[in-house]
Order: C-alpha cells, then structure tokens, then sequence
C-alpha cells in the first residue's frame, strides 16, 4: 500500500521568543501527518530533519510516484516506524527553504507593501528554537505527551534537545548518528561551507532576493564539501576510486554498442592504447575524475533547489547546539533533566558525528542512571548510513518501537 | 551456560534492588530475570549484533561495546554488582577486566568454565584436549582464549588486589562446595576491591 503524504501548514500568530533575544512573529509551519491519532493521543512519534531535508518524511504526494520522503524507508505501513500503529509527524523547521517561515518569505517588520522578504534579516535560530516551534505544533495538534520523538544528525539533536526541555513531554527518544556538540572540525567544515556562500558575488549580503540572483557557486561548493564530509573513505573508494570521467564514458558508449571514442583532446593513438584504463586528459579545471563530477552533481542539483540563507542558517543552529555549555561542559548534569527512555544509533564509519560522541551520550545517560540502549552499527557508509537500510539498524529500530507501542498500549 | 538453573544459581547471588551492569550480557535473559524478579535495573554489555537485537527486543537496556577496549564509560563504584559471566575467558585483557569489574562494581561476580574439573584433566591425561557439553569447542574454534582454573583464579584475585568474598562452583545448576576445582564444570567468584 502506497501511502500518500498531505502537506499541511499552521499559523502561528503569536510571537515566538527565540533564544538570542529576538522573537519571530507571523510565522507558519509546514508539516505532515501519517496514521491516526488514537483515542488518548499517546500514540504520536515526532520526525526531527537534518539539514537538508523537510517535513516530506514518509509516502509519496498523490500523482507523484517518485516523490518519496526522507526517511521513507524507515517511516510508514509496515515499516520500522510503523505508521498503522503510531501517529508520525514531520515539521519543516523555522528559516528552512521547504515551506515553514524562512529567509525568503516577507517580512512582517518591514515596511508595509515594500513587500520585502527577510533575506539576511531573518534571526538565528537555533536547535532549543526550532524545538519550542516543534512544541507548539503539538499543543495545536492537541498532543501533550509524545511516545517518541526520533531524528538522525541534526535531527537527533533536536530529539535529546526535546528530553532537556520538555522532559515530560516525551517518553521516549531516538537519536542516531548524532552528538551532543559539534567538535572544531564540524565547525570548521561548516564554517568553510558558509564562506563559499557569503563570498559569492552573486550573495549580496544576503539580500540576493532583491538583486533577482542565487549564490550558486557558494551553495555548490558548499554542498560539495558536506558531501565528502557524509561519506567514509572506503566507501568512496570503492563507489569511485581513482576512475576516470573518460573512461565512464567509454564505457557507456561500449555498453551501448558504439565504438569507443577518444575523448583525450589531444590523444595520439599511444594514449589510446590504454583506453581500458582511460588515458589523462591533463587538465587543471576540467572534470577529471569521476569522484569529481559527482560532487559537481550533487553541487549544482543542491544550488537548484537550496537557499544560500537557509544553509546559513542551518549550519549555525548546528554550531550552537552545546547543551553541557551551560553546565561548564557537564554533559552529565546537562543530561540530568532527561527522564525518558533512549535509544542512541551511530555508525562504525561516521566520522562527521563518530560513535565516540555517541558514546558521551550514553555515558551521561548512564552516570544519571536512566535508561538507554546503545547500538554502534558496523555499516561502511558514513553518516549518510542512518538514511540507508541496514538489517541491524531497521532491526533494532523496529524492535525498540514494538517496545514503545506495548507502552502506549495496544487499543482493544 | 545458557541452562536455566544454572542461570537461576547466579541470580540468587544478586541481592534484590541492586543496580547491575551485566558484562558479555548475551541476549539479555539473566538481566530480564533480574529485572523481573529481582526488582534489579541496569545495562548489558555486548559486542554481537544478533545479541543486542534480542536484548532490544526484550526491553533490557543493551550498550554496544567491545570489551577488550576497557570500561571507560562506566564510573566508580557505579554499580553494586557488575556480572561477568561467561566473559572472561573470550577476553584478551582478562586481568585488567578482572580489576576493572570490581573498580565499577561494589561487588563483581564471575562465572567461567573451569578447566579443571575432572574430565578435563581426564581428557588431557589421555593426551587429548577436552571437548564435553560445558567446552564443546574443538581446540582450533575455541572461543575460549583464557585457559584457567577455579584455583587459579583465586590467585589472579589475590594478585589484583581483589577480596575473595565467596567462591565455588556449579556443576548441573547445584552449587559444589567442596572440591570445586574437581567437581565443578563452572567456577564462581564473588569479589569485591580490597579498599
């Protein structure tokens, strides 16, 4: 059975007191709903995104068979999270570009019908934010308790984020692949990303709305950068190694039954003796390798569809996220206003967010004496593997949530 | 030493209400029985993916972690019985976990298969190493790379500075008091750091 998303979007006309002093005013919501709310409302599992994803988690839009959500294999009838038997919510996030108020909607300060949108004006946001926003969603759903609320990365912060600030609120969460701060190097990798967008001419401060541009080139470098970052060593090895752009052409071309052309610009017919390992074209700015045209790839089909302020934004809510902060560093005591049950999920090859900072978790979890299940999956993927299916991972997940529905209390 | 009594046997060791860490937990079954009839709480600890599956599924709360890269996570006395049963012999640093177990615990209680007992020594007096239903490994498979005897670990216990509470062993779920390291297929020490 297919299941079929519906988007919805919820006004919020009173303003939203953010955690750098400002307040936003006249925002919506975007978000989704999968199965039924039961009688007493304990049933609802709320989805936190990363950075590149939206309130779309499970199903397809009606018409559109490829329109799959994020987390559609882990989310949906019959599956890990299973939507016959939980209420699942997904919420596009504050200064997102997938619906909810972000950077290129107007701004309700601004002068009237100037018509402008917030561009650079729009405030930081951050993880405590977007988990406030998340609440009152909840209110408005009419749902006081959630049975769990799950997110990978950056997603799986906002998931601890919930324990810390509305402990009685959930019963259970999930956090996968995540951390409880980002290190100096995730600072420095989002930091690098962000210059590529701000020093791209075509940025404007910002404000590149008004200018009708898009920072194009930052936002494809930038994306290229986070990519390298999802993936493991060996997995882009084995996906691309050391081949050649040319001689992925050649191949096609071979498949296709055509003769093998030499694509070499300046190929005598000694470099085309080793066509079967394709010859160099030796160049210094055209696509080389083939590891290179797809970061180009997944650059320039980001910066389609990605707003440069939205990434900003994103990044910086990422940085900001240190909830030990205020406890001198303490994850412990940070951790001490948690009382529900937790599931934590990392990935043996994920060096963005490693198992070691899982492990921080659990080992605050543990030092408070609450309950925690730790899996640290052997999968050679990166941090991209809590998108992808792996036995163990689906089958840890699932098993935790036949135990959270026994909890909830399955309905006569 | 997956036998019911003498899973039973050891959890009689464990006072009601403790908090336990269960080192090498399997899939769970003994820290459930704790849980259910000893009002017991805590964590296993496992490496094996099917193993932490079964421990998921069967609500005990299961840490991921190899054994042999030590007990970092686990604080001070944290426990009032860490459990390592069936453990030891499988770790490369059997001494250091020996010591680590009771630094976590207020007391460690340990269970390994005693390779004295005396159709093992039947077993190797005929110039063949043992293969019974307690060690069913072939000398080549054996999982088992720590080869002691409940004599010998009492002197391990003494070396690392550790107080012998209780120890003896289990031979068909019954406790064996006397000439334990004859008699007994599995050797058990209760043990606490001599503070």
């Amino acid at each position: 059975m297919t299941l079929i998303a519906t988007p919805q979007s919820q006004h919020f006309a009173q303003a939203l007191p953010l955690q750098s002093g400002a307040s936003l005013r006249d925002y919506s919501l975007s978000f989704e709903t999968y199965g039924t709310l039961n009688a007493d409302k304990s049933n609802a599992v709320l989805i936190c995104h990363a950075l590149n994803a939206s309130h779309h988690v499970a199903g397809v839009y009606a018409g559109q068979d490829k329109s799959e959500g994020w987390w559609d294999n882990m989310i949906g009838p019959g599956k890990p999270v299973d939507t016959h038997r939980f209420f699942v919510i997904g919420v596009n996030n504050l200064g997102s570009c997938f619906g909810s108020t972000g950077p290129m909607h107007a701004n309700p300060d601004a002068p009237p019908g100037s018509g402008q949108v917030y561009g650079a004006d729009f405030p930081v946001v951050t993880v405590e934010d977007w988990v406030n926003a998340q609440a009152r969603l909840m209110d408005v759903l009419g749902i006081h308790k959630l049975a769990a609320v799950m997110g990978g990365s950056l997603g799986g912060m906002q998931a601890l984020s919930w324990a810390l600030q509305y402990p009685d609120r959930v019963a259970h969460a999930v956090v996968v692949a995540s951390a409880p701060n980002l290190t100096a190097e995730n600072i420095a990798f989002n930091e690098v990303a962000r210059r590529a967008i701000v020093t791209d001419p075509d940025f404007h401060g910002g404000h590149f709305y008004a200018h009708n541009t898009v920072p194009k080139r930052g936002l494809r470098i930038a994306r290229m950068i986070g990519h390298i970052t999802y993936l493991s060593d060996d997995v882009m090895n084995e996906k691309f190694g050391r081949k050649l752009r040319d001689a992925v052409l050649a191949d096609v071309a071979a498949a296709q039954g055509r003769p093998k052309q030499g694509t070499a610009p300046s190929g005598g017919s000694a470099v085309h003796a080793v066509t079967s390992v394709g010859a160099y074209k030796y160049t210094t700015q055209d696509v080389e390798f083939q590891i290179e045209s797809y970061l180009r790839y997944q650059g320039d089909k980001f910066a389609e569809y990605f707003d440069a302020n939205t990434y900003l934004l994103i990044t910086r809510a990422l940085d900001y996220f240190d909830p030990a902060r205020q406890y001198g560093g303490d994850l412990s005591k940070a951790l001490a206003r948690a009382t529900c049950k937790f599931l934590l999920v990392s990935f043996t090859t994920d060096w963005r967010f490693a198992p070691k900072r899982s492990r921080e978790m659990v080992k605050a979890l543990m030092d408070n004496q609450r309950d925690v299940s730790y899996c640290e999956i052997d999968a050679p993927h990166g941090h991209d593997a809590f998108l992808l299916d792996d036995p163990r991972y689906m089958g840890v997940v699932r098993s935790y949530f036949d135990s959270v529905y026994i909890e909830v209390g399955v309905p006569a | 030493m997956s036998n019911v009594t003498t899973m039973h046997a050891i959890a009689e060791l464990v006072p009601p209400g403790s908090r336990v860490l269960d080192l090498g937990c399997g899939d769970g079954a003994l820290l459930a029985h704790l849980q259910q009839t000893r009002s017991c709480t805590g964590y296993g600890v496992e490496i094996d993916d099917a193993n932490v599956l079964a421990c998921v599924q069967r609500g005990v709360n299961v840490i991921q972690l190899n054994l042999d890269e030590g007990l970092a996570l686990f604080g001070d006395a944290s426990f009032d019985v860490v459990l390592q049963i069936d453990t030891l012999q499988h770790l490369r640093n059997a001494e250091v976990m020996l010591r680590e177990t009771a630094r976590v615990g207020r007391v460690g209680i340990v269970a390994f298969p005693n390779f004295a007992h005396w159709p093992n020594r039947l077993s190797v007096l005929l110039g063949r190493m043992p293969v019974t239903r307690r060690l069913p490994y072939q000398w080549y498979d054996t999982p088992n790379i720590r080869v002691g005897t409940h004599a010998d670990l009492a002197d391990l216990a003494n070396r690392s500075g550790l107080k012998v509470l209780d120890s003896f062993g289990l031979q068909d779920g019954k406790a064996v008091r006397f000439a334990p390291n004859l008699l007994a297929g599995t050797s058990v020490y209760k043990l606490a750091l001599a503070r």
